[in-house]
Order: structure tokens, then sequence, then C-alpha cells
């Protein structure tokens, strides 16, 4: 009995690992892939215009864009460094 | 007015001739006249699949150059007199094909044929563009295996934005599922992702499941398109997915593990 269990446990279930990659993945993708072409460029322009004044990384921005039925909406995050040199 | 069929799936390796050569064997069989198209310009394979590999004389770039007359090229097949195959060219030349002239090819097709089957190549390059661009319906052929599930996501993109139904405005392509190289043993034992997994994250149509099957290969072997194996687990799965394409509500086989009783053990045919 316990012999068994310890083969059933030891036993990776792979493909529930796989179905999981591949849940976060395309849904990952699929949204890329609506949004608007003008995304990373309008990115790459609001960090310069932001790192002017604020001494901020590459990856202190984000915008996310989401579409429904209703409306799209353009989310802007910028994370400030904990002493903002102005 | 045909209608036209793309197969379809991103990656290599697939099933997607494969899948080709059976359908549109399946389709003229049922007597509808077929044309199936090799879109692999300079990788052809298609004629090996279907065993006419000595019989092309002009391919489908002569025709779009007008070099050839579309009769002059189409190889009506040897086992049934409703279908033709038009090979690719193995010309090194990727610009072969151009919209124009596959819309003119099809076009022209369309006229005398029922069925249109577009074999696509892997990738998303210019043949793989042009094999969906001007299709009704699409036949993604999927492998219950991460990379080939991902690739198959990003043609449905693909399909949804850059067909010609797509930029007129038109009804979207009718997009199905062909789920091959399925294992159901290994399924149950948790190292492949089962049917409603892939369906889960593809939400597609399922058109029918193609066993991992010795047939497969003992047909290409031959260039006998492996529905003409009635005897085979692929061959049979071929057949009820033209059914199935063609409004036959048919139940799905070989989904599940099969059980083998002593006559199962006996005569299990492969």
């Amino acid at each position: 009995m316990s012999l068994l269990d310890y083969f059933k446990t030891t036993k990776p279930n792979s493909a529930k690992l796989a179905k999981e990659r591949l849940q976060i993945l395309v849904a990952h993708e699929r949204s890329a892939r609506n949004q608007p072409s003008y995304l990373p460029e309008l990115q790459q322009e609001l960090l310069k215009v932001i790192q002017k004044y604020i001494q901020v990384d590459q990856d202190a921005i984000s915008v996310n864009f989401e579409s429904d039925d209703e409306q799209e909406t353009l989310e802007l995050n910028i994370v400030l460094p904990e002493q903002a040199q102005t | 007015m045909a209608r036209i069929i793309v197969v379809t799936s991103g990656k290599g390796g697939v099933g997607k001739t494969t899948t080709s050569a059976a359908i549109a064997m399946g389709l003229a069989k049922k007597g509808f006249k077929t044309a199936v198209i090799d879109f692999d310009v300079g990788l052809r394979n298609l004629d090996l699949i279907l065993g006419c590999e000595r019989r092309v004389v002009y391919d489908f770039v002569n025709v779009i150059n007008e070099e050839a007359t579309l009769n002059q090229a189409l190889i009506k097949d040897k086992r049934c007199n409703q279908l033709f195959i038009l090979p690719a060219s193995q010309t090194r030349d990727k610009d072969a094909l151009t919209k124009e002239g596959v819309g003119r090819i099809l076009e022209e097709l369309s006229k005398t044929f029922k069925y249109i089957v577009c074999d696509s190549p892997a990738g998303i390059e210019r043949g793989a563009n042009l094999a969906m661009y001007y299709a009704d319906d699409a036949f993604v052929v999927t492998n219950p295996e991460v990379a080939s599930v991902r690739d198959s996501d990003r043609m449905l993109g693909i399909l949804s934005s850059k067909s010609k139904r797509a930029e007129n405005g038109e009804e979207p392509i009718k997009e199905y599922l062909l789920l091959s190289r399925y294992d159901p043993k290994r399924v149950k034992l948790g190292e492949m992702l089962s049917v409603e997994d892939v369906q889960d994250i593809l939400s597609l149509h399922l058109l029918g499941v193609i066993p991992e099957s010795k047939s497969v290969l003992n047909a290409s072997n031959s260039g006998v398109p492996v529905i003409l194996d009635e005897t085979s687990d692929a061959g049979q799965s071929y057949l009820d997915i033209v059914d199935r394409y063609l409004g036959e509500d048919k139940p799905h086989r070989f989904v599940d593990e099969e059980k083998k009783g002593l006559f199962g053990r006996l005569f299990r045919s492969k």
C-alpha cells in the first residue's frame, strides 16, 4: 500500500504543468495581439519624457491596454524611485 | 463555387500534409471534385505523400507565371478520378507566389471544383499566409504538445486578422481543430495534454482526434493517403473527420484508451 502510494505520488503529472504554462502564455500573447501597434513606441516616448524629470528605469513604467465591448482602457503605471530627485 | 479549406498549424511536423492528402482524398471519394494544392514552395512533398511524384511536369508557380495552363499542371489521381493535385514548385525564389496569382488560380479552380484543399507550409512566411488568405475553412492541425498548441493559437490570430474574409469584414473563416498524434495511454498517465486541455486553451470546434499510429508512416512510405487504409485507426479517424466536416454527427473515437480484451490482444490491428 505505502509502496504503491510512493510510486503514484512520484509520477509527475507533466500534462497538468503543460496546461498551466500554456494557459498563462496564450492569455498573455492574445492580449498582446489585440493591442494597438503604436503601444511600444508610446511606451518608449513616455519613458523619455519622464526620464527628463525623474530618474527611472526602463522597467519602472508599464503601459497596459485593455479592451472589452464597451470601452478601451489605457493604463499607465509609473513606479517612482524611493527618493525621487527632481 | 468551391469551398476553400486551408490545412495549417504554424509548427512543422504536426501532420499538415498527411491531413491534406487524407481529407482531399476523403472528399474526392465522396464524389466531390477536389483539388489539393501544395503551398510549400521549395519543399514540395504533397506529391510524395499522394504517390504522384513521378508524374509532376508543371507546378503551381508555372501556372502563376502563365508558363503552363492549370489543366497541364493538375495531376489526376489514379485511384480516384475526382481528385486533382497541384504540386508546389521546387524553386528557391521566395517571392514566387503572389497574392494576385494565387487568387487567380483559386478563382479558376472554383469554377469546376467543389473543394480546394490548401496544404500550408510551416511557419508564418509568405507561403503560409497565402495558403490561408483566401480560405473559407481552416483545419488547424495540432499535436498535444506545448509548442504546437502555442503555434496553433498564433495561427488563429493570423487567420482572424490577415485573411481576405477578415480584411473585407466578411463572415470569419470557420476554424476547426484536428488533434493529431494523440496517445490516450499517455494522456491517462498524465504525460500528455488531453483533448479537453487543448480545447480549453484554444476553444476550437473539434473535428477529430487522430491517434498516434504506425499506419501513417506505412502510408507515406508507399505514397498512399492513410485514409485509404480503412482498417487502420488513423484512416478511420480521417474518414470520420470528412463525415463530420460534411455535416454528419459522429461520436468521437480514439479519445480513450481502447479496452483490450482477449480478442483485442489477439487481433489488434495497428
